[in-house]
């Protein structure tokens, strides 16, 4: 369909407005902190100040008699509950399972990370709560605190006693490729090593958690209102595994949620609190995290040591890679935490490159710090930067251009669908393809004449490339069960067709920025032929929409979206049977367009409100063989992860007397299959590009050696600001689509944040290069003026 | 954030005897003093608002002096001072964000004495003189180390009066995250010669770098500077940069406010 | 408890207050205004901008009784009188300029004083201009592009479809 026309019809592939705009541009959004029950209390939690002690005394009675307080919570009234649990199992290299630790809601004998919680005060007021939590008086013995991770593998003090190791396990893979690895190595005319830190970050976003739990005592019935990328995954954890509540009495909604970025997938502590505080009170309690708060409860991300090693034949031909990471799980395991290193991240070791033989070796390590789990790309960032950067640091020892190195060893337009050697099989892809288009974009041939006009203002500017792959809506279930996973990693979706033609979908994707009740409506628009504004998208609450996993890993399109298409075809086909009976046609010469039925070769017609009106008033109605009603749900679960995959160009300018790096430009060209909005893909390119590049020179989640959080406010946690970028150039185009995906789509919301760091530290490192500093060879992020110039000191 | 009264005195005569009170404090734009009290690190039994009192506010020059009210907002200051001395002006229009410059004054931000601050240097290379209900102080006695200065207790500044110098510029290298000064440098020439003052990276607060005053005092160029250098020992180092990056920044910042000013 | 009266979008708003009660719990809790945003406590995200007697501030760096009797307008307060979309807000639904929503009522107050002071600012100075104001999806692109837009600075077709 040509552009104008698809874009006029507002389905598939225009870049239709987001609806959800209106509510949030008026102030009418409706966030988890927007809802007050009557007659709710206020939570404030008492944490632990020191990374790692031993719990000695809490003496709360002063606490409980000022004004307001309810009841002040300590371990003690949570015994019958469970563990916070873990979703993902990891087997380590000897066949032994993951070492997984009790998490408490409330500490239990010790506290092991600052902001630990260690008792909760319960008022009337939030103000009287946090006076009453400085009457509480805890007695705490402070422990050394577990900070370096290979020395808290070595030996010495435990996070956790029990375990005994703070080794939570240790992964190969492939663990069979091991042996062939070496003996590559051994052979190797050339080997370019690495060592580098993939920082440890905080998500962010911009609405902090907040949780509201509700009880109903003459039902039993439980209500948790919490700031969630995926209600249905929290009412199974918390309900099954934590507080023992069946699901029929449990709710969980997520309404209108200000961002996530991972950091909202888990479940947390203070979300089994409420719902527990509010069933033993008998009133609604409220918890809203302060921005402090977050910096010490969120889950945290990234924190990988990393030393990669690349061997290449004698004419440049990648033969062999090998990695030993350190990966930093915090003192308790987030919900999907182990997978993070693992299948996240060792799958994706290949790239865009043919190297035939891989072996990824990851330590995952209890220290006294916040938890890590996925954060934006979760695995496959910290995959793509290590060998991003590798590779160009091999160009530079082997004196050949970083373009070319990469196109000499990228998997080949004919070769897919291919198969790497870390298990995964690659559909689709071009990859010369996105990097063409990239080096027109990015205007590389005039670089040179920039460079020198930089150079007049007294600039060192550089130029950076990175490729990257990345593997999204992770499935499918039965593989993903055995790999370690304790839940199902398929979609739902339930559309209700009612009965005057408009269309309810109720998904179990969820949406807190990536415009669902736009995109997800374009496509049933688009599948049945009536305007977009016939049809609405409900996601959120576990009580109306059917069982799924939420959004997270760009999944929700080409997982979510597939489950609705599913449901939307059997919609169809039964819409077509009425149609059918209605025009006393066959079944099979019903057309549906625009909308409209008709019967091939014949001009007799009925409009979609003809059919739907009959299943809901079926007077002239085939209720032998059909039943009334047009409802439909469907389960998807992929066959296959899908592959993005693309070319990023980033353009910097270093002051050489400050240290000082300036973007000055960057370009993304992208293959994310099919298109739905090219407006909203574009957006979630912007923010992740914003994040990439803000871990690349801006954030860094610090820890001083006693466990102290010094980068704990955005005093200190460089936030990415609008004057941090330039305008960013983006494209799509370069398209070769899902093949596995009805909608032949492949997720677009990881991809900014994954390609842009090493595009960035490689751009440093040209213009330091070219500023004659050739004795730097790495930076670690975030490439801080004053590390960039202590790099540039001999 | 702990209990308290506020109180909003129209007058400087009751604003003084208000803060005589048992617990009581200046409240001026907030923009330091509520992040503060959030963080329960200030605890105020009584908060007395400078912001109902006209005389405390306004920007006039005359016979080379530049006079600002101490609840002046630094917004107004960026307005209001460019006519009469410009690098004061762009300091002020510097300062944290719109939102932050439209509330902060020039009172709160010199009684604070943050070692990142941006005025306090201001004060320092220019020589000012800061007025309170009780005397004037000039800003070389007036601060005396981290968030430390003369002032005593229930002591306000009303007005602080900067000597215009013939010449004068203010560099600031940001701290990423707070965007504070992570070392900035304030350059002034005056007929009588050179004051350079340096925020954001001694130990002991905003300083003067003497030993450049004389080098620019005799050849007021970024030139004079080339052999001088000051010691990172005596500097603060934190997460976003060492000492001798700081010691380091200070004096390309002096050679780069010199050519600016 | 002091009862404190403020004009907030053009209505008298009264609600009981502490000393400590911060503007924007005024305006969440006392006016039931909950479009102004709280995203951090040191004052730095811009979550909470309004514009108290015309000026862009922190709502939650100000206490309620400081500005009693003043003229606050808030997100609320910005649409048309008939519901519809004023041209800034229109330009940041046109270019996409949101996406979880959460900032974005600071960021339309904070862009709304910029243009007042500034009726056709630079990419430049509108960045810079937005500072104070955090926004962790869009990476900004889309916003500089809105307030562009509402200024009149490109053409108010097809910014965000080209
Ligand atoms: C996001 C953000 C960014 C910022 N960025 C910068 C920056 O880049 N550079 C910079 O320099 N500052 C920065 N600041 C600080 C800002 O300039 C503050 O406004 C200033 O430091 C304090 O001024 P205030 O009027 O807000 O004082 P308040 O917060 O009201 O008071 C501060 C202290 O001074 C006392 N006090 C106030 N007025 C008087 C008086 N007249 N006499 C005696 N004592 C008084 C108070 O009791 C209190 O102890 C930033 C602040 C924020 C929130
Ligand atoms: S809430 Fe962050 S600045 Fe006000
Ligand atoms: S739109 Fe989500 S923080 Fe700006």
């Amino acid at each position: 369909m040509p552009k104008d026309e698809i874009a006029n019809k507002g389905g598939i592939g225009a870049s239709t407005k987001r609806r959800e705009d209106l509510r949030f541009l008026t102030g009418k959004g409706r966030y988890t902190d927007d809802i007050n029950i009557r007659g709710q209390l206020y939570a404030h939690f008492i944490r632990s100040e020191v990374a790692h002690g031993r719990i000695i005394s809490i003496d709360a009675s002063a606490a409980e008699a000022m004004p307001g307080v309810a009841k002040v919570f300590t371990s003690a009234d949570f015994a019958q509950a469970g563990s916070i649990p873990c979703g993902w199992q990891v087997t380590d290299r000897h066949g032994k399972a993951m070492l997984e630790p009790k998490h408490p809601i409330l500490a239990e004998g010790k506290v092991r990370h600052v902001g630990d919680p260690i008792a909760v005060v319960v008022a009337e007021t939030l103000d009287q709560a946090r006076d009453a939590a400085e009457a509480v008086v805890i007695e705490i013995e402070e422990l050394p605190a577990v900070m370096d991770m290979k020395a808290a593998v070595a030996g010495g003090d435990l996070v956790h006693e029990e375990l005994g190791s703070n080794l939570c396990f240790d992964w190969g893979f492939v663990e069979e490729n091991k042996a062939a690895v070496e003996e590559a190595f051994a052979k190797a005319a050339h080997v370019t090593t690495l060592e580098l830190v993939n920082n440890r970050l905080v998500a962010n976003p911009m609405e902090p958690r907040v949780a509201v739990g509700d009880f109903e005592e003459w039902t039993g019935q439980h209500t948790l209102y919490t700031t969630s990328q995926n209600p249905h995954v929290i009412r199974l954890l918390m309900g099954a595994f934590v507080l023992s509540i069946p699901e029929h009495k449990l709710r969980v909604v997520a309404p209108d949620v200000g961002g996530g970025f991972g950091s909202k997938i888990f479940h947390y502590a203070e979300e089994a609190f409420v719902t527990k505080a509010a069933h033993i009170l008998k009133r609604p309690v409220k918890w809203t995290s302060t921005r402090s708060e977050a910096f010490v409860t969120d889950a945290h991300g990234r924190d990988h040591v990393t030393k990669i090693q690349l061997a290449l034949d004698a004419q440049n031909n990648f033969t062999a890679l090998r990695t030993d990471t350190y990966a930093n799980m915090g003192a308790y395991l987030s919900t999907f935490a182990p997978s993070v290193p693992t299948w996240l991240h060792g799958t994706l070791m290949a790239g865009n490159y043919k190297t035939p033989l891989i072996y990824v070796n990851v330590k995952a390590v209890f220290t006294n710090t916040v938890p890590v789990d996925a954060y934006r790309g979760a695995g496959r960032p910290e995959a793509t930067f290590q060998l991003e950067r590798l590779v160009d640091q091999a160009a530079r020892e082997l004196g050949v251009s970083p373009f070319d190195l990469r196109r000499q060893n990228f998997i080949q337009p004919d070769q897919f669908p291919y198969q790497t050697p870390v298990a995964v099989v690659y559909d689709t892809g071009n990859y010369q393809a996105t990097l063409d288009k990239l080096v027109e974009m990015a205007d590389v041939a005039g670089f040179e004449a920039r460079a020198a006009e930089s150079k007049s203002r007294g600039k060192l500017r550089g130029f950076g490339l990175a490729h990257y792959i990345e593997a999204c809506g992770i499935a499918p279930s039965n593989l993903v069960g055995q790999l370690g996973a304790r839940a199902g990693l398929y979609e739902s979706a339930s559309v209700r067709v009612n009965a005057t033609g408009s269309i309810t979908v109720f998904t179990g994707s969820h949406s807190h920025g990536q415009g669902h009740e736009t995109t997800f409506a374009q496509v049933v628009s688009d599948m049945i032929g009536i305007d977009a504004s016939q049809i609405e998208i409900v996601h959120g609450d576990t009580s109306n929409t059917p069982m799924g996993m939420g959004t997270y890993g760009s999944r929700s399109l080409a997982v979510g979206g597939s489950a609705m298409v599913k449901a939307t075809n059997k919609i169809i086909n039964k819409a077509k049977k009425i149609a059918a009976h209605l025009m006393e046609a066959s079944e099979a010469d019903i057309e549906l367009k625009d909308g409209v039925f008709t019967v091939a070769g014949t001009d007799k017609s009925k409009t979609w409100v003809d059919v739907t009106l009959a299943a809901y008033v079926p007077h002239n109605y085939p209720l032998e063989n059909l039943e009334p009603g047009l409802e439909e749900t469907a389960f998807y679960d992929p066959s296959n992860f899908t592959y993005p995959a693309g070319a990023y160009g980033c353009e910097v300018e270093v002051d050489p007397e400050t240290g000082k790096v300036e973007v000055v430009a960057f370009s993304a060209a992208d293959d994310f299959g099919n298109v739905v909005n090219p407006m909203i893909v574009e957006g979630q390119v912007h923010g992740g590009l914003a994040q990439g590049i803000g871990q690349a020179l801006l954030e860094h989640c610090v820890y001083d050696e006693n466990g102290q959080l010094l980068s704990g406010s955005y005093m200190d946690y460089a936030m990415p600001r609008a004057d941090d970028f330039p305008m960013f150039q983006v494209d799509h185009s370069c398209a070769t689509p899902c093949t596995h995906n009805p909608l032949g789509v492949k997720g677009c919301g990881e991809a900014g944040a994954i390609g842009s760091p090493p595009a960035v530290i490689n751009a440093v490192l040209d213009a330091l290069h070219r500023g004659g500093f050739t004795h730097v060879t790495h930076i670690d992020m975030p490439a801080s003026p004053s590390r960039v110039w202590a790099a540039m000191q001999r | 954030m702990q209990s308290f009264d506020l109180v909003k005195p129209s007058t400087l005569a009751e604003a003084v005897s208000a803060l005589a009170a048992d617990g009581a404090q200046a409240l001026s734009g907030g923009q330091t003093l509520i992040p503060v009290m959030k963080q329960r690190l200030a605890a105020p039994s009584v908060l007395v608002s400078l912001g109902g009192i006209a005389e405390m506010r306004g920007v006039a020059a005359a016979q080379g002096v530049l006079r600002i009210g101490a609840a002046t907002p630094h917004a107004a200051v960026a307005r209001e001072a460019a006519a009469h001395y410009p690098a004061l002006a762009k300091l002020a229009g510097g300062i944290g964000d719109p939102a932050v410059r439209n509330r902060g004054t020039i009172g709160g931000s010199l009684a604070n004495n943050d070692p990142s601050a941006c005025y306090p240097s201001a004060a320092l290379a220019s020589g000012a003189t800061i007025v309170t209900n009780r005397r004037q102080i000039a800003a070389d006695d007036f601060f005396q180390g981290l968030f430390t200065t003369a002032l005593q207790e229930g002591e306000i500044i009303t007005e602080v009066q900067f000597p215009i110098p013939e010449r004068a510029a203010y560099v600031k290298f940001e701290q990423p995250a707070s965007r504070f000064a992570l070392t900035a440098v304030f350059v002034a020439k005056y007929a009588n010669g050179v004051r350079v003052a340096v925020t954001g990276a001694s130990n002991d607060g905003v300083l003067r770098w003497k030993a450049a005053e004389e080098r620019l005092s005799a050849n007021f160029s970024a030139s004079a500077l080339s052999d001088l250098n000051l010691s990172g020992a005596d500097m603060m180092a934190d997460l976003h940069g060492s000492g001798d990056y700081r010691a380091h920044l200070a004096k390309v910042l002096t050679g780069r406010a010199v050519a600016a000013s | 408890m002091t009862k404190v009266t403020m004009t907030v979008n053009g209505k008298a708003v009264s609600a009981e207050t502490e000393g400590r009660t911060l503007l924007v719990q005024f305006l969440r809790e006392g006016a039931g205004l909950t479009g102004t945003h709280v995203g951090c406590d040191t004052s730095q995200c811009g979550a909470c901008t309004v514009h108290v007697n015309g000026q862009a501030v922190k709502s939650c760096t100000i206490f309620a009784q400081d500005v009693a009797g003043a003229e606050v307008r808030t997100i609320e307060g910005m649409a048309h009188a008939d519901g519809s979309l004023n041209p800034l807000q229109q330009a940041f639904n046109d270019c996409h300029g949101l996406q979880c929503g959460f900032c974005t009522p600071g960021m339309v107050m904070a862009s709304a004083a910029l243009l007042a002071n500034n009726p056709r600012p630079t990419e430049a100075e509108i960045r810079h201009g937005l500072e104070g104001n955090i926004c962790r999806c869009t990476g900004y692109h889309n916003i500089v592009k809105a307030v562009l837009q509402a200024s009149g600075q490109t053409d108010t077709q097809g910014v965000a479809a080209e």
